[in-house]
């Protein structure tokens, strides 16, 4: 019955994540006594025991990623006509298949795709898309609904529905090289650029039981999540063979590598959040865009390579994120103005590979010139909190969504 | 035992007061006296944190007196009014931009350009950090710097430093003046035009991004409800659609600059001059008609009276009190000044509930803890660079939000940072413990693997540290570094240095340096 029900979903599911169509929440698995992710069952419980070590980093391509020059629908002759100054050739790119194709300063990635462990997940989106950059990442860090405004991250939600209680966590999260908590927002996080100077500089930190008005109660709050946290980070810092990138971004990635060294024996920090940008590209987008594709690129690579380095590779989660694609139909300035629906990348050592969701729809654009989704964002958060970390997603993204198929049984 | 016949006039006054303001204002009216507290109030929330000769001049006068010194003060501080308020201008401001297109030139002339651009950029910092250390008219320099949060422009695009002078300009000019004439500055602005790519927007495929952000940032606020996709065009909190965005993006056509020496340059071919539907308006607008019809939105004030109110005021505007400081808006015709004097003379402004209630920007922090301990800042660009290390990077704001401000000022690495500082700017420079130098920037210890992530180019000499003459500091508090100050004493000190209840318990026998090193550590340091 377990096999079957599992079984089913995946093949009905598989390449084919249009909302509406998966049937498999988790409500219906709870009603199934035996299903793969209740919470009583002997695997479910393995699971859990298992995922207290999973590590979750989530890639923030900020300022809205160029989704059609990131993976790119090289036959539909809508692209070329849409973007006749800024549609890449189709001899230049990394072609997947008779469809679809990527930036070339992704070949960085060819080794995890011929290894099928990249997901690459197409057309996601929300309902009554946001085009303000910030009220959009509030939606996807928050996992609201378009026109409602929460507090806390989803992430921070996945702790209070049990994941928070798995482990003394050294910290419930780290937020590398950007001071925005976001998908974090409410949890005990704390944010770093680097591992040494935080360490060094925690002493400074004077926790009190104090309580005050809203300002006082989130310094302390800061305060009190950088003694533990500290404790947890110090050690000698892990020499890789593996090399990072120059740059921010890659002085990121390997900040992150450097907390998960850290953490043998210890409590572990689940979630890691880096940041790359500026994505927004609404002039003369060629040059940047190919830049910052080569940076997502080669920081991914280093981080596999480093993850696996420290036999961590396997319960690593690699997913990116952005506030929203960008307009299907370039502007006259050689850039693209916000738009919706775009692709992301999920990769880590339990991933199946593959190509999730659809290919955005060219010929049919909606009113303000842009793409309909036809994954959710928080079918993405649904399948993390539900197979990585075997948490009910309910709570979690606030609703029912149908979880997809990226994650190996 | 006091004299009756003195007190009662007093009471009696304050009575008819009281009355007046229950009537207008509610309960908690704007002192017609300032206590000590209620004068570093005013002074610590409209400019840096003062220092106790500055209490002293304010405290007893009249809220309405004081606030109308300060607001007349900023006014003289505009470049135009009186030069004397502000030190001589980075000497390259004054020569003729220098001709340059980037298209034109080679790679590394590029490469050359823009160092040099960055070089005179870090002048204008250093220049502006002078100024806030040195004004004596703290308001301006304030407002100055909500105009360039609120208009953020970031030189990292814009990269000629001029075009960054020249729109810093504006908004010291503009500071305290009209809402709507330095509205139509902006968009003209060359470094805003190159910023949200005006320059280069044509009739035929409009460029969104000014458009947009003039609407959810400059005057309108998020429209939070698209009309997206066949959904019928609802209009949000800031009344507009995403069809407003795009006939606003089409007004704006033609607004461009001249590449070459950066100014302002209309371009009749860009310009759409087709008819366009906009905010409900229909017709053959440009982009000056489009930021009216913009501005005579009632909204408009309201976000305006907002944004003082978060800066000022407390995070929680209270909707009757920010109507009214939005009605000055609206029947003064945009003047900042007259909303400024509603904001300060506002009870909510006077509210001890309100008191400690926003959290120093990092500037307030550098520059407020210099003023207020009379630090001696060899070099303002050690201040700069701090600056940027807790987020608050001048002339480099994240993005077109600007600084989003108060709690998002503070996360483990900003507030370690803070303390960082404080640690050691507040060590005695006099009495043999001579501050460590601070050449390292201390987020990136020499043996750290990892760069900093700040895009600030560390000088190559060392920076001078700040001194602290703490011997004389403590003296004006009656006080010694290095005995413990008497219960009098200290309380005058705790209450000079907090703005809100200490956190941490200061233990019998701190003696006077301990005592401002342990409340400079305290979180309530933070607080304003």
């Amino acid at each position: 019955m377990v096999t079957a029900l599992a079984n089913t979903r995946r093949s009905f599911l598989q390449h084919s994540a249009s909302a509406g169509l998966g049937l498999y929440t988790w409500a219906g698995a709870q009603a199934q006594t035996a299903s793969p992710a209740a919470s009583n069952t002997p695997a479910a419980l393995a699971n859990q025991a298992a995922a207290k070590d999973r590590i979750l980093i989530l890639i923030e391509l900020k300022g809205g990623n160029d989704g059609l020059n990131t993976v790119v629908p090289y036959a539909d002759p809508h692209y070329g006509a849409l973007r006749p100054s800024i549609a890449l050739k189709a001899d230049e790119l990394w072609i997947l298949d008779d469809k679809t194709a990527l930036h070339p300063e992704l070949k960085a990635l060819q080794a995890l795709w011929a290894a099928k462990q990249l997901a690459i997940v197409q057309g996601v989106g929300y309902p009554q898309p946001v085009l303000s950059h910030f009220r959009s990442i509030e939606v996807w860090e928050t996992s609201s609904k378009a026109q409602e405004v929460l507090s806390d991250g989803w992430v921070t939600r996945a702790m209070q529905a049990g994941l928070g209680a798995r482990a003394a966590y050294t910290a419930q999260g780290v937020v590398v090289g950007s001071g925005q908590y976001g998908a974090l927002a409410g949890a005990k996080a704390i944010t770093l650029n680097n591992p040494d100077a935080f360490v060094n500089q925690a002493r400074l930190a004077t926790p009190s039981a104090t309580r005050g008005n809203a300002a006082l109660q989130h310094l302390l709050e800061v305060e009190g999540n950088v003694g533990q946290a500290a404790n947890g980070l110090r050690g000698e810092r892990y020499a890789f063979a593996t090399e990072f990138p120059a740059g921010a971004f890659g002085n990121a990635a390997k900040a992150a590598a450097q907390i998960v060294a850290s953490q043998r024996g210890k409590a572990g920090v689940p979630v890691m959040v880096l940041t790359l940008g500026s994505f927004d590209t609404h002039q003369n987008q060629l040059g940047p865009h190919a830049n910052l594709l080569g940076q997502l690129a080669q920081g991914i690579k280093a981080l596999q390579g480093a993850l696996t380095e420290l036999g961590a590779w396997e319960r690593s989660l690699l997913m990116t994120y952005s506030e929203f694609g960008r307009r299907p139909k370039q502007n006259n300035s050689g850039g693209t103005d916000h738009g919706t629906a775009a692709p992301h990348f999920v990769t880590g050592g339990a991933v199946r590979g593959g190509l999730y969701g659809q290919a955005p729809d060219l010929s049919r654009l909606d009113s303000s010139g842009n793409t309909a989704h036809s994954v959710d964002f928080r079918q993405l958060y649904s399948t993390v909190a539900q197979h990585w970390w075997g948490i009910d997603p309910l709570p979690v993204v606030r609703g029912q969504f149908d979880t997809l198929d990226f994650l190996k049984g | 035992m006091p004299n009756v016949s003195v007190i009662w006039p007093l009471c009696a006054n304050y009575f008819v007061a009281v009355l007046l303001l229950l009537g207008m204002h509610g309960a908690q009216a704007a002192p017609q006296h300032l206590s000590e507290q209620e004068a570093r109030h005013l002074l610590l929330r409209s400019g840096f944190a003062p220092t106790q000769a500055q209490v002293d001049a304010v405290q007893g006068q009249g809220a309405a007196q004081a606030v109308d010194a300060l607001i007349a003060q900023a006014l003289l501080a505009k470049p135009s009014a009186s030069p004397a308020f502000i030190s001589p201008a980075p000497a390259f401001t004054t020569a003729p931009a220098p001709l340059y297109r980037a298209a034109q030139a080679s790679r590394q002339e590029q490469q050359a350009f823009r160092q040099e651009q960055n070089r005179l950029t870090q002048e204008i910092k250093n220049w502006w950090m002078l100024q806030m250390l040195q004004t004596p008219a703290p308001l301006a320099e304030r407002m100055a710097l909500l105009w360039h949060g609120h208009f953020a422009t970031s030189q990292q695009k814009v990269v000629r430093a001029q075009a960054m002078w020249n729109q810093h300009l504006i908004f010291r000019q503009h500071a305290l003046g009209n809402f709507q004439t330095m509205l139509h500055a902006i968009a003209k602005d060359p470094a805003m035009l190159v910023y949200l790519d005006g320059a280069n927007s044509r009739k035929d495929a409009p460029n969104e991004n000014f458009a947009r952000e003039v609407m959810e940032l400059f005057v309108l606020g998020e429209a939070t409800v698209p009309g997206m996709g066949g959904v019928s065009a609802q209009t949000g909190l800031g009344g507009y659609t995403e069809a407003d965005i795009r006939e606003a993006a089409r007004a704006f056509t033609g607004w461009s600059i001249e590449p070459g020496d950066f100014s302002y340059m209309y371009r009749p071919r860009f310009h759409d001059s087709g008819s366009k539907t906009l905010l409900g308006n229909t017709g053959n607008f440009d982009g000056g008609a489009a930021l009216d019809l913009m501005l005579a939105r009632p909204q408009a004030a309201r976000f305006v009276a907002t944004k003082l109110w978060r800066e000022f005021i407390s995070p929680n505007p209270e909707p009757v009190a920010l109507e009214r400081i939005a009605q000055v808006l609206r029947t003064s015709n945009w003047s900042i000044a007259a909303a400024l004097r509603e904001v300060f003379l506002s009870d909510a402004f006077w509210d001890a509930g309100n008191r400690g209630a926003l959290i120093k920007s990092p500037v307030e922090l550098l520059v407020g803890t210099a003023r207020q301990f009379d630090l001696k800042v060899p070099q303002p660009q050690l201040l700069v660079q701090r600056s940027a290390q807790l987020g608050q990077n001048l002339l480099m704001p994240p993005n077109v939000k600007g600084w989003p401000g108060y709690t998002q000022w503070i996360n483990s690495t900003t507030l370690l940072e803070r303390k960082r500082f404080l640690e050691v700017a507040l060590r005695d420079a006099v009495a043999g413990k001579s501050p460590e130098a601070m050449a390292a920037a201390p987020n990136t210890p020499s043996s750290s693997i990892f760069a900093a992530p700040t895009p600030m180019q560390l000088p190559a000499a060392p920076i001078q540290p700040l001194r602290f003459d703490a011997s004389a500091w403590l003296a004006g508090y009656g006080a010694r570094i290095d005995s413990e100050p008497g219960f009098t004493e200290k309380e005058r000190i705790v209450s000079a240095i907090l703005s809100y209840t200490a956190t941490q318990n200061i233990a019998n026998g701190t003696v006077g340096l301990s005592l401002i090193r342990v409340l400079v550590q305290d979180s309530a340091y933070q607080l304003k």
